[in-house]
């Protein structure tokens, strides 16, 4: 009697009428690109940088490793959807659809109990930005991306494209071409966040392309936590998600940069997310890759200071139809650089996970110390799980740890669970829920109690 | 309580336990003893369910119900709790989550979390132990007051001691035996063991012994002092 899992499981699978103000031609063409410069009245170096990402997107070929992109149409694909006439700051200016689809997926409740600043973006544009009275006096910046290239042109055109370039990798030269939407944060020196920022993004319409640019400056000292989410209605045909997100850790800084990803089945998710480590900076990346057809992404850390400190925790969860290509990348560049990586995968029901990681440790990188620790976990025999550790030691006097494991749910502790009146599939959660549990203690709460949550739904509806 | 009726288990095609009846009655201890390898375990394993062990014919009659082919959750929900010989380490998983998820509702999470409190502290528990992963970096002791907290709070009718004295030391033993003694009313124990230490403290109405998968002897509690001077040798 099972439903498909997907419409049994996925609880921000509805769609909302689709309406907009503006929806660029299916299809990507140079006038496309020159069309979404024009509407965002852009100055002519962005203008300029879009086209050249998008003859080096035309040239560039799709990648010939990881998860299979072959059935991705980039012809059947709506590239730019404006769905409001402006953005608002009170959600009851909100068009009665997209207010209602925010309440649903609960953003308006998590502002009010734990946020310092919330940005929700519709389909290509920002719809909807608040941040704390405080914070805003003492000089932090929280916009999006188009509202930071108009106001502060000066910082943008210093950061944009700098760590990410668009012939960085062809969905990289994509979404320079025709990137919408996004965060800049700024945080000024010293300044410490009290409470994480909250961007949530949400595809609404069929065959659609979102394109979000994230730039994130954290100046000496200071503290952020930017929170992303991400949800899509349930179609039969396919969207995509590439986003770029560069982030900029200044001295003795510290960001965290947490992403719950629970898109829909029928999105390709294909982010590329880097950062820069000054001296004694700290970057964390909390990576949770639920939901997608297909995501590849691999966030990130340039340790270039000395005594820079990177970090990648990650879960991945593959079931059925789905293929998580996942991991992260370290470059160490100074001495006394320190890093860490822990990912943690379960595939399902014919789902697919991969680890794939780089760590390098550059000459003249003494004292630096890796730990990698990869553990994937296979529920039943017709998933699978990979693991791609890739290593490129150049400095004798550093220090590399790796562990991975690969492990099969437990017949004996099903048992065991089952054998105090635990039905089958809540045992499997329970295992599942803790075989993750050292990453989710890292999430803020009420993240990780959601985390739970859909790995919950995830599990239970698919067992038959 | 609980009847076997000519039970047949196998493991892989290999016949362990052959034309095995018994009749276990509410109110009473049974004490099961054997030599290894005897199927004692095996035993115990088939009547909590456990997918490896095969009931190729014969019947699990539990308070006039045929749970012979009961999953092993649904055994637990008829009242039959199995207390482990090793009980697995759950990584992630502490002993609220565990029995939050056994009761699965029925009781309010705090209230389920002071008797668990309650219980840890009768049973000589340490409390750190129960925020901690279930049974990682344990004691052998604790592993098996562990089972037995779960014994009290999911209250179960019929109750298999798999080996829950070997392992543990003097005070343990003593504090676990106590505790067995106290909550005995209502229920039926089956207690397998190769020692006469616990039962000083739990009296045994009947004594089985078990060998090549049969019941080969009955007796009274003295059969298990005889048992741990002279061996299996003579049945």
């Amino acid at each position: 009697m099972q439903n498909s899992n997907l419409n049994f499981d996925y609880k921000f699978g509805f769609s909302m009428p689709e309406k907009n103000v503006f929806k660029a031609q299916k299809g990507l063409t140079k006038k496309t690109v020159e069309d979404i410069s024009d509407l965002k009245n852009e100055p002519v170096w962005m203008k300029e940088f879009r086209l050249k990402s998008y003859s080096a997107f035309i040239k560039k070929k799709m990648p010939e490793w990881g998860a299979d992109l072959s059935k991705i149409k980039f012809d059947d694909i709506y590239y730019y959807i404006k769905p409001t006439e402006k953005q608002v700051n009170s959600w009851e200016d909100l068009p009665k659809e997209i207010k209602d689809t925010y309440d649903r997926i609960g953003v308006p409740e998590a502002e009010k109990n734990f946020l310092s600043g919330v940005s929700a973006q519709y389909e290509s544009e920002v719809v909807y930005e608040s941040i704390n009275k405080e914070l805003n006096k003492r000089g932090v910046i929280f916009c999006d991306m188009d509202t930071a290239l108009r106001k502060y042109p000066e910082i943008v055109k210093e950061y944009f494209g700098t760590l990410i370039s668009p012939y960085d990798n062809k969905f990289a030269s994509l979404n320079s071409a025709v990137w919408s939407g996004g965060s800049f944060v700024y945080v000024p020196k010293g300044v410490k966040l009290p409470m994480p920022l909250q961007a949530y993004f949400r595809i609404n319409a069929e065959r659609f392309g979102q394109f979000e640019r994230t730039l994130i400056i954290a100046e000496e000292g200071s503290f952020v936590h930017y929170i992303e989410g991400c949800t899509a209605p349930i179609y039969t045909t396919a969207s995509l998600h590439a986003a770029v997100v560069e982030i900029f850790v200044k001295k003795g800084a510290r960001v965290r940069y947490t992403t719950v990803q629970n898109w829909s089945h029928n999105i390709y998710n294909l982010v590329t997310k880097r950062s820069v480590v000054d001296e004694d900076g700290i970057m964390e990346w909390v990576d949770c890759n639920i939901g997608s057809g297909v995501t590849m992404k691999y966030p990130s850390v340039i340790l270039k200071g000395k005594k820079s400190h990177g970090e990648v925790l990650s879960i991945a969860y593959a079931a059925k139809g789905q293929h998580q290509d996942a991991g992260a990348k370290m470059y160490h560049l100074a001495p006394e650089t320190t890093s860490r990586i822990i990912s943690k995968s379960i595939s399902k029901d014919g789902g697919r996970t991969s680890y794939r990681g780089l760590v390098s440790v550059a000459p003249g990188a003494i004292n630096s110390k890796v730990y990698v620790s990869c553990d994937a976990l296979i529920i039943d025999e017709q998933s699978r799980s990979d693991t791609y550790p890739y290593m490129r030691i150049n400095e004798k006097n550093s220090e590399v740890q790796h562990e991975a494991t690969v492990e099969k749910l437990g017949e004996e502790k099903l048992f065991y669970l089952m054998s105090r009146g635990i039905n089958k599939a809540e045992a499997e959660t329970l295992l599942v829920n803790g075989f993750i549990e050292p990453v989710v203690k890292e999430i803020p709460l009420e993240y990780s109690i959601e985390l739970n949550r859909l790995i919950r739904m995830e599990m239970s509806g698919s067992v038959g | 309580m609980l009847s076997l009726k000519n039970l047949k288990v196998s493991i892989a095609e290999k016949t362990i336990i052959e034309n095995l009846s018994l009749n276990l009655e509410k109110n009473k201890v049974y004490v099961l003893m054997g030599p290894n390898g005897s199927g004692k375990s095996t035993l115990a394993l088939t009547l909590m369910g456990h997918p490896i062990y095969k009931v190729k014919s014969g019947k699990i009659i539990f308070n006039g119900i045929n749970i012979t082919n009961f999953e092993s959750d649904k055994k637990a929900n008829s009242g039959i709790f199995l207390s482990f010989q090793s009980p697995l380490a759950l990584t992630g998983v502490n002993i609220f989550s565990l029995l939050r998820a056994a009761i699965a509702g029925k009781k309010d999470p705090l209230i389920l979390r002071e008797e668990i409190e309650k219980t840890a502290k009768l049973l000589k528990i340490k409390k750190e132990l129960l925020d901690r992963p279930y049974n990682e970096g344990t004691s052998g002791g604790e592993k098996k007051k562990l089972e037995l907290l779960q014994v009290a709070v999911l209250n179960p009718k019929f109750i298999i001691f798999d080996e829950i004295d070997t392992g543990v030391d003097v005070d343990a033993l003593k504090t676990i035996a106590q505790f067995m003694e106290k909550n005995k009313n209502g229920r039926t124990y089956l207690i397998i063991t190769h020692y006469n230490r616990i039962l000083k403290y739990v009296k045994p109405d009947e004594v089985l012994v078990m060998v090549d998968g049969k019941i080969v002897k009955k007796g009274n509690y003295k059969l298990a002092e005889e048992i741990e001077k002279t061996g299996y040798a003579k049945f």
